[in-house]
């Protein structure tokens, strides 16, 4: 499937896309960022494939590279396939430039609240997002947490977070 | 200051300032019990009528996934058991299998373990549905299910409590195995609790589900289409209500499920249209009757192809270290509320993951309430949100 899958890419959207990876247990494509939208959307609307639910967005840092990894799980209800989308971002860590990769949000909704959380978390800006603010902590919060060189601060509003 | 990164936040305070003269923001919850837990919707209102729903989480956020990253899979069990706490095992069961997929392990596991597996994790199943039905009753102002529902779900506690030792919170799946063997007569006890449950769950059934007064509050309200469904994430009883046959346990096939016998209920409309929130109940009460018929089945071959050995450890195939190479996996399952998936990135020669992220199906469910809330009374609101059956502790993880 994924094989058939990778060679109509490369006939659509001409070589150097979408890339197969050899990782094991699931079929994965790795995409280049600039056309992510384009293929979603060729994906979703896809008659022999339908990936029309997208089951999770998780953003991964792999410090102390400067490198982050965008990773969406598509599932097709009706064919029940399984695919998974990769995006690699090379970046150097600054806080003033983050990370940017296209929303998808216009193409599966359940991509608002799970970029939102990626965002929050995690640090990657989602170009073109609707509604793009922290989701689980608060608006005012500095630094993301989930970043693996992330610091605690000392206090929150005067609350002390360290016992 | 107005800077690209704030610049979604900035757009939500404009937005709550310049609403009419003839609006009001509205504040329900943290504190407000038809919330289910500590979310806060922010609506603004005109009238008796929602024009808008912003929902803000993250007040039970208890940093699941930074957690994980510093401990090896097995210390990380008590920690999904607290997603959704009123479906432990299920959590634990969902990530369970996808360690044991990653070590290579899935498929050479004991049936006794396997079975066990699936009659704890139905069984919590009906006590996640019996509180999501009574808990309905209650925001609709129906009070007689919601004590009947903790009746009965009592005697499910109690159970997995002899079996575990803990009440809500069982870390009893391992990877690998079980904690312990099941206690010596639980089959039979749990044998009685089916013959003494099954006349009950009739009368809940007939209590609410031809109540003209909780039909009136139900049907056509909050009606959600298929295709928005799907659009959303919706999963479990949500997407079967909307009329789609997408149970994980059947297209996943995982553990034993393929050897058993039970149907996927859906949504039918018999009492207003399809997708609405008196299917969205009605789907939970017929899931309870598949599951006591999973049960039913589990328990018969647990008593004879799979019967109690004195020598049988299920702890034989629990690894001391479960260190495996670098790689990549999504796990999902069929939790009570939907699918619960989780995304786990090795280290290569680590026990620690690299990152796990929990797909709560509860997160995913309620994004879709702004779009279902959009337009109705606030107090169908109550009712759609109670339809969804959302627990905070899996939204905020």
């Amino acid at each position: 499937m994924i094989k058939q899958i990778g060679e109509e890419i490369d006939k659509v959207f001409g070589p150097g896309v979408a890339m197969l990876a050899d990782v094991g247990l699931q079929d994965t494509l790795i995409v280049a960022p600039s056309r992510l939208r384009e293929l979603c959307l060729w994906l979703r609307d896809h008659p022999k494939y339908y990936f029309d639910f997208l089951a999770n967005i998780t953003a991964v840092d792999y410090f102390p590279e400067g490198r982050f990894a965008v990773v969406y799980n598509l599932t097709s209800i009706p064919f029940q396939l399984q695919l998974t989308l990769r995006v690699e971002l090379a970046q150097d860590r600054s806080l003033e430039q983050l990370p940017e990769v296209p929303s998808v949000s216009m193409v599966w909704r359940t991509a608002d609240w799970h970029e939102r959380e990626a965002f929050d978390l995690m640090g990657i800006y989602f170009t073109d997002h609707p509604d793009l603010r922290r989701i689980l902590m608060p608006d005012d919060w500095e630094g993301f947490p989930l970043r693996k060189d992330y610091e605690d601060p000392e206090s929150y509003h005067g609350i002390p977070v360290k016992n | 200051m107005y800077t690209k990164y704030n610049q979604g936040y900035q757009q939500y305070l404009e937005k709550i300032q310049q609403i009419g003269s003839t609006e009001m923001i509205i504040n329900m919850g943290p504190q407000h019990p038809s919330t289910h837990g500590v979310l806060r919707l922010e609506l603004i209102t005109e009238g008796e009528l929602v024009k808008d729903v912003i929902p803000h989480l993250g007040y039970l956020h208890r940093c699941f996934d930074k957690h994980a990253e510093s401990m090896n899979y097995g210390k990380s069990i008590p920690f999904t058991d607290r997603l959704d706490y009123l479906a432990s095992m299920n959590n634990s069961h969902a990530f369970v299998m996808g360690v044991e997929r990653m070590l290579g392990i899935d498929d050479k596991l004991p049936k006794r373990v396997e079975y066990i597996r699936v009659l704890v994790c139905e069984l919590n199943r009906i006590a996640s549905h019996l509180i999501a039905i009574g808990t309905y009753g209650i925001d609709i102002g129906a009070f007689t299910p919601f004590m009947w529902c903790f009746r009965d779900r009592e005697h499910i506690m109690n159970m997995l409590e002899w079996a575990s030792g803990s009440r809500m919170l069982y870390n009893y799946i391992w990877v690998g195995g079980l904690f312990y063997d099941l206690p010596v007569g639980f089959e039979q006890r749990c044998k009685e609790f089916i013959t003494y449950f099954k006349p009950k769950l009739v009368e809940l059934d007939e209590l609410l589900s031809s109540n003209q007064i909780f039909i009136s509050r139900t049907a056509k309200i909050g009606v959600l289409p298929a295709d928005v469904a799907i659009n959303y994430g919706c999963s479990g009883p949500m997407l079967r209500a909307s009329g789609i046959k997408w149970d994980l346990r059947r297209v996943d096939g995982y553990s034993v499920y393929p050897e058993l016998d039970f149907e996927i209920p859906v949504g039918q409309g018999l009492m207003g249209e399809v997708g609405d929130s008196w299917d969205r109940y009605k789907v939970r009460v017929d899931e309870i009757y598949e599951s006591v018929k999973i049960i039913e089945q589990c328990l018969a071959r647990l008593m004879t192809d799979f019967a109690r050995l004195p020598d049988f450890d299920p702890r034989a195939m629990v690894p001391k270290k479960a260190t495996m190479k670098a790689q990549n996996y999504y796990v999902r399952a069929e939790n009570p509320k939907g699918e619960l998936g989780f995304y786990i990135e090795t280290k290569d020669k680590s026990d620690i993951p690299l990152r796990l992220k929990a797909r709560g199906p509860s997160f995913n469910n309620l994004s879709v309430l702004p779009e279902l809330g959009r337009g109705v009374l606030i107090a169908d609101l109550i009712a759609i949100l109670g339809s969804i059956d959302i627990v905070l502790g899996e939204v905020d993880r």
